[in-house]
């Protein structure tokens, strides 16, 4: 009875709550309206993009330009007009499907091993777990350039396939990163019931496994594509003649950019960001 | 795994031995010479621009801290039932593709954009004020690309904190201040590391920046590296200033692993 031995002070005052709170200014008014400022910051790039998606260019010269020369959709009526411009974007849209397919089942797969398994089952799972850690945060200038050297040490030609292979090697380390985190909540028992009521090893995971990680290997598909589809500087190391979107528009600065530049990322965040936004009504009315 | 093995050690193996080679660029022979010869020849070089690299990456992680701290600590304490709403607004700049995004920075901060020219109209700024191709251009250009990549390891931090620690904080007659002090900030070092780290290795190694928004006198290391393996093609160079890069990097995490335990930073991706 601890109550009993401790020192009792009979003057001290009862009702000692704790003062007042100051009145929350802080959290009312300054807070809120500095974040909608850096959110202002954050959104005010894209609706300059949006803006000059409909700008004129000068003397007929398909080129953007600083400054403002009047209003004109031309440049959505003529989205195609940019050469190489689409054939590039369909370029990024394979080569993220492709990585994101590739990755995704080699990285759900790793996961598993890196979750599943003890270091005495699984020699050099410390290591693995360093060389993934290692591959996200190393610079990724550093990762395109070994590449680089690889494929030339190796005489392997620049295209589409070293540029599935690189994409592939980012992207697995963040997926097995987002599975594995999935799968630690995981529950042994339900495979083993599964394994008790006659399903196979193949069963028990396409039925039982693979339903209850899916949130995660989504999660880190769709990491992978947006990874993959925006990657710049890794491409530009190991893309060769064959130009991802990205790179093509990196490539287009020295030149002089095409309108249809701005078009297409306009067009590109509409769509994601109405995605986006579905998913995350889709998301509260389910809960 | 093999993958893994095969794409990233055997890459890094290779780039580690091409960096002990010397090369000869006209006829893109390279012979190895087994010694780390090129690394120091390399780094007395282009000491300077690992420097410019340093103080921009720097610049620009502690812009991005400052700016994003207050947001994140807003979405976590006070974001309600809006908090999705709030942190996918945060990532509204991953719609649109990174060199985009630069390209728009350098619309904005270019003399004649318009931008520009309302401020100097304005009078906000003199006639003779530019910052296109300047350094500052470079940290605007940095800042903003990788501010949600500070953002979010900040709000993971925050949220994480235990609000009962807050509540005993208040019962002890802490005010707002102090418990924010003495509670808040220490409880999201960690977080703040991580952020650090997470925004300052990406913002070191860029080049895409420096080339779109900066000069010619603010020249980082990362295009010092493209250009040697694009354009001049000397392979051995590249290596070794990759192999630099690398190491800078990992000292960081090695330090943060070493004072904040091994609690990794993938827990804040």
């Amino acid at each position: 009875m601890s109550v009993l031995t401790a020192p009792v002070v009979p003057d001290a005052p009862v009702t000692a709550a704790p003062p007042e709170r100051r009145p929350r200014h802080w959290g009312r008014f300054v807070l809120p309206t500095y974040s909608w400022l850096v959110i202002a910051y954050l959104v005010f790039p894209i609706a300059v993009m949006f803006v000059y998606s409909f700008n004129k260019s000068v003397g007929g010269v398909p080129q953007v330009s600083f400054s403002w020369n009047g209003f004109t959709t031309l440049w959505y009526h003529e989205w195609n007009g940019a050469p190489g411009l689409s054939a590039s974007f369909w370029l990024s849209i394979r080569l993220a499907l492709i990585a994101t397919a590739i990755s995704t089942i080699l990285g759900t797969l790793l996961a598993m091993a890196l979750v599943r398994y003890r270091p005495k089952q699984f020699h050099g799972k410390g290591v693995i777990e360093q060389v993934l850690f290692i591959n996200i945060a190393a610079p990724e200038i550093v990762m395109g350039a070994s590449l680089l050297g690889l494929f030339v040490t190796f005489n392997i030609g620049r295209g589409f396939l070293t540029l599935v292979l690189a994409h592939v090697m980012f992207c697995i380390a963040y997926v097995a990163v987002t599975v594995r985190a999935r799968l630690a909540g995981f529950d042994r028992s339900l495979e083993e019931a599964s394994y008790d009521l006659g399903a196979g090893p193949l069963t028990t995971f396409r039925r039982v496994t693979l339903p209850m990680i899916m949130p995660g290997v989504l999660a880190g598909a769709l990491m992978a594509f947006a990874l993959s589809i925006d990657d710049f500087i890794t491409s530009n190391f190991v893309s060769g003649t064959s130009s991802p979107f990205p790179v093509l528009i990196y490539a287009s600065t020295r030149v002089g950019i095409p309108p249809q530049v701005f078009v297409f990322g306009t067009v590109i965040f509409s769509v994601g960001i109405i995605l986006a936004l579905s998913s995350l009504v889709i998301g509260r009315k389910g809960t | 795994m093999v993958w893994l093995a095969l794409l990233f050690i055997v890459p890094l193996a290779i780039m580690l031995s091409l960096s002990l080679k010397t090369c000869n660029p006209a006829s893109g022979v390279c012979y190895m010479t087994w010694s780390w010869g090129e690394l120091p020849h390399q780094v007395s070089l282009y000491h300077s621009q690992f420097i410019t690299s340093l103080e921009y990456a720097a610049a620009a992680t502690v812009v991005d801290l400052v700016v994003s701290f207050p947001i994140a600590y807003w979405i976590a304490f006070h974001g309600g039932r809006k908090k999705n709403f709030f942190l996918m607004m945060l990532l509204v700049p991953f719609f649109v593709s990174f060199v985009i995004r630069t390209l728009v920075w350098e619309f904005i901060l270019s003399d004649n954009g318009f931008f520009m020219t309302f401020l100097r109209h304005a009078h906000l700024i003199s006639s003779n004020f530019h910052i296109l191709g300047t350094g500052y251009a470079v940290i605007a250009g940095l800042s903003y690309n990788y501010l949600p990549f500070t953002a979010l390891p900040l709000y993971v931090a925050l949220e994480r904190i235990d609000r009962r620690v807050l509540e005993a904080a208040y019962d002890l007659y802490a005010s707002r201040r102090e418990a924010f002090q003495r509670v808040i900030l220490p409880l999201s070092i960690p977080g703040i590391f991580a952020a650090f780290l997470l925004t300052f290795i990406p913002a070191f190694g860029d080049y895409v920046n420096q080339q779109i928004l900066g000069g010619t006198s603010s020249t980082m290391i990362g295009t010092v590296i493209q250009n040697t393996f694009l354009v001049t093609g000397d392979y051995a160079a590249g290596s070794s200033l990759s192999v630099v890069l690398l190491v800078i990097s990992l000292l960081g995490i090695w330090l943060y692993a070493r004072v904040l335990g091994s609690r990794s930073i993938e827990e804040y991706l």
